[in-house]
């Protein structure tokens, strides 16, 4: 396969991803903000959700110092300037997917396509302002939708492993980021207040975490139990059967390049692996003991090395 | 000013002709209603499935897509399978003495000692290719896709009759549309296919990869085909992804090639690739950044230089725009004659060359009555038509003319024919032309009929998709109903045996 169209499969479906990844923070921002609860508390929401992304000094530089909910939303939605906003991600995905369409099935080309048409004609018919909650819905269900028409339909073969290693990796990083940002809020407001009415908050806060990825039943399942911080961590960190933790993602990511080289001197294998492992056989005490913060910095840098590596050994380099 | 017109589907007493009667038949059981939820269905289809075309320097209102649907309409061109059979023998013929005329170009120049065609006019061409003088090309064959635009306008008695326009033969587009506008015609419409025998035109991208694998260098089994892209904002660039994907060949672009040792390759994911055959839809200024512009991305360095090897084969050959030139046109006829020693069977329009002092009076005497065009124009732009200009307009142009004779033609306004075509008022007559797409590799050979394209406002003859044209599906039809218990012909054109001995120059 052309490194270039490598190159373009597995950057349509970090995008991809990316889009439903946002579309999810900002609805259970979104929830969360409907809740009765203290004003510091909803504004760092909205913060931590532009920290997550990087994008504070540039939300500032547009908007000011002031995070007001109305335009964070238009910004990480709608804002054609902000690379990470989801029209520029569906944006970049279709283009992507318009590069290489000869590669893809007809049914995956017209699933992207159509997304982005669908989601300019929706916001300019003032979806977003009418129902937040279905628009961001929408966005989720397109993103199945492309996954599942890609496993769907695509032969077997490397363009279907780059299309999964870029959705998957893209996964592990945005997972990391929304734990990091919302276990920084709780460190610093509910964590340890032992007050009933904290107590609620904590449930709607874990519990709003764990609804942004799909995990709340899950959770149910597998624990039994009231939700505790520790075990939300352990679920979307080191559950390898939770899909979108970061062992499940690292398991996919794994098993993706495995099929892509069979070259032991690879080294995004290499380093791929290692990473694999010691989540694997991490415990979450461990973890907490040393500093969540700690863990989750030093796991996204090595998530981005991977992703260095990959575009050095199979894709065009930058 | 009334000129004569020929509409493909009403005599001049406004009766149906013979070909168009079964169609007809059946558009008049249909609701009106019925057939705009056709033509939007149609609209949303070709959107969905991003069958579009970028326009170069365009936007939209607000600011950001280039991208425009080509207006596909619903009735189709209908062509008598008898008139098709003289007008493909009519393509094969001329693009054979195409084909031999531009490897006499490149090696003893037999047509141009004999006086027939100007020699400063071929060497001094622009288009004209110093580096492949000499360059043996595999089967000489130089054109292997060759877009034949072809009108109708009626003669002194009032007769439909064919006219080449224009000769394509570096990278002609529009073959996709012909595909797709038949597809949607067979999603919409699929009673008529069941009532109405039209030839088939879905196997051009098997015919088209059969051409290009028969120009691989001798001795590969499983030749290597790709075709060569400028990348995703080229105007055709549906069309590059549609073909490389309909022939399962790799879709490069210039970024993706490298020559080494006088060999392509690609770039892989697995390391580098060999490359035997390049269907390529960049112009041959670009094709070479070490041979030609020295700044072009969109080529591969070195290319040139693995072709002269023989290492690659490259379709259409570079330099083949010496004959498609419109300075070059008024000659083919006598190319016909001088290389085949046949009579054309096709017409071509008659020509003023304003390099010629007598010509370029007539035409700025008559500038209201003709179109003029520049000699190295294409897509409908740079062009005047004299009766639908302004004052103004002709004025600017014969500056134009007058600074720069050799540069410009002119021809007599052709009344191109019309097709009924849905518009907002309804069904109404616009002028439409035919671009069938001939291939030359170990046969000459064509898919039945083309791509109609359909000029939509009132009057206007310029059919250029540039230009706010739209298509049409066109049908070859055995009309005959008497004749439908015969087995229907062989989709696929058998070429003359002698035609084809003297193209390939002995080669079995």
């Amino acid at each position: 396969m052309l490194s270039r169209t490598a190159d373009h499969l597995f950057w349509m479906s970090r995008y991809t991803e990316r889009a439903e990844n946002t579309a999810r923070m900002l609805d259970v921002n979104y929830q969360t903000s409907l809740l009765p609860q203290s004003a510091d508390a909803t504004l760092a929401g909205w913060q931590g959700l532009l920290s997550i992304s990087e994008l504070t000094p540039f939300y500032a530089a547009k908007h000011g110092q002031e995070v007001a909910p109305r335009a964070v939303m238009d910004f990480m939605v709608r804002d054609e300037q902000n690379p990470s906003s989801i029209i520029s991600c569906l944006r970049a995905a279709r283009e992507n997917a318009r590069a290489v369409r000869g590669t893809l099935t007809t049914e995956v080309w017209e699933t992207q396509n159509q997304t982005y048409l669908e989601v300019v004609r929706m916001l300019q018919g003032g979806a977003l302002e009418r129902d937040p909650g279905s628009f961001f819905e929408w966005v989720k269900f397109r993103s199945h939708l492309s996954r599942g028409v890609t496993v769907g339909t695509m032969l077997q073969d490397e363009a279907l492993n780059f299309l999964r290693l870029g959705t998957f990796l893209e996964r592990a990083d945005n997972t990391a980021r929304l734990i990091d940002v919302k276990f920084h809020t709780a460190e610093s407001e509910f964590v340890g207040v032992d007050s009933e009415k904290d107590q609620d908050f904590d449930f709607y806060h874990w519990s709003a975490i764990l609804r942004s990825v799909s995990a709340f039943e899950v959770y149910r399942k597998v624990y039994r139990d009231v939700i505790r911080p520790e075990r939300v961590a352990e679920l979307l960190i080191l559950r390898a059967d939770m899909p979108r933790s970061l062992l499940g993602c690292m398991n996919e990511v794994m098993s993706n390049l495995s099929l892509l080289t069979s070259r032991p001197d690879s080294e995004c294998k290499r380093q791929a692996g290692k990473l694999r492992s010691d989540l694997e056989f991490a415990r979450i005490d461990e973890i907490l003991a040393t500093g969540l913060h700690a863990f989750l910095t030093q796991f996204l840098d090595r998530v981005n090395d991977i992703g260095a590596h990959i575009s050095r050994e199979f894709l065009l380099p930058a | 000013m009334s000129r004569p017109q020929f509409d493909e589907m009403h005599d001049d007493r406004q009766q149906v002709r013979p070909h168009y009667q079964g169609y007809q038949r059946w558009l008049a059981q249909q609701a009106e209603q019925a057939m705009q939820a056709r033509r939007e269905e149609a609209e949303m289809i070709f959107r969905r499935v991003g069958i579009t075309f970028a326009v170069y320097g365009a936007k939209d209102e607000e600011g950001a897509g280039t991208e425009r649907l080509i207006p596909f309409d619903l009735i189709p061109r209908i062509i008598p399978a008898h008139e098709w059979a003289t007008m493909e023998a009519g393509l094969v013929q001329r693009v054979t003495a195409l084909n031999r005329f531009i490897y006499d170009v490149y090696h003893d120049q037999d047509i141009l000692r004999a006086g027939l065609v100007p020699a400063e006019q071929v060497l001094h061409n622009a288009q004209f290719r110093p580096e492949m003088m000499g360059l043996k090309v595999p089967g000489d064959i130089y054109s292997h896709i060759s877009g034949i635009d072809i009108v109708r306008a009626p003669n002194a008695q009032g007769e439909g009759e064919y006219y080449v326009l224009e000769d394509n033969l570096r990278v002609p587009s529009g073959v996709s549309y012909m595909l797709e506008d038949r597809k949607m015609m067979m999603r919409l419409f699929p009673e008529l296919f069941a009532k109405n025998r039209v030839a088939p035109v879905a196997h051009y991208p098997d015919l088209l990869l059969e051409t290009l694998r028969a120009m691989a260098p001798a001795g590969l089994s499983e030749p290597r085909v790709v075709v060569l892209t400028p990348g995703m904002y080229n105007s055709a660039y549906f069309e590059h992804a549609f073909l490389a994907q309909q022939m399962g060949v790799e879709l490069v672009e210039g970024q993706d090639l490298f020559m080494k040792d006088d060999v392509i390759y690609t770039r892989t994911t697995r390391g580098p690739r060999r490359v035997d055959v390049i269907y390529r839809r960049v112009d041959d200024d670009f094709l070479d950044p070490e041979a030609f512009r020295p700044q072009s991305t969109l080529g591969c360095a070195g290319l040139l230089k693995a072709y002269r090897a023989g290492n690659v084969a490259i379709c259409n050959a570079m330099g083949t725009g010496v004959a498609d030139d419109k300075s070059i046109y008024p000659y083919v006829p006598q190319m016909i004659e001088f290389y085949l020693g046949e009579k054309p069977i096709l017409k071509n329009v008659p020509t003023y060359q304003c390099r010629q002092a007598e010509d370029l009076k007539y035409t700025l005497a008559h500038l209201k009555d003709l179109v003029v065009k520049e000699v190295h124009g294409a897509g409908g732009y740079g062009m005047l038509v004299g009766p639908a200009a302004s004052q103004a307009e002709i004025d600017n142009f014969r500056q134009a003319l007058l600074a720069n004779p050799a540069g410009y033609i002119a021809q007599p306004t052709l009344s191109l024919s019309t097709c009924p075509t849905y518009v907002d008022s309804g069904i109404a007559p616009r002028h439409i032309d035919l671009r069938p797409f001939v291939l030359s590799g170990k046969q000459v050979q064509m898919v039945p009929g083309g791509l109609t394209r359909v000029a939509l406002q009132d009057g206007s003859l310029v059919v250029n998709s540039s230009q706010g044209g739209g298509t049409k599906d066109t049908w070859i039809l055995e009309a005959d109903e008497a004749q439908s218990a015969k087995p229907r012909a062989a989709p696929v054109v058998k070429t003359d045996a002698d035609m084809l001995k003297a193209l390939v120059g002995g080669v079995s």
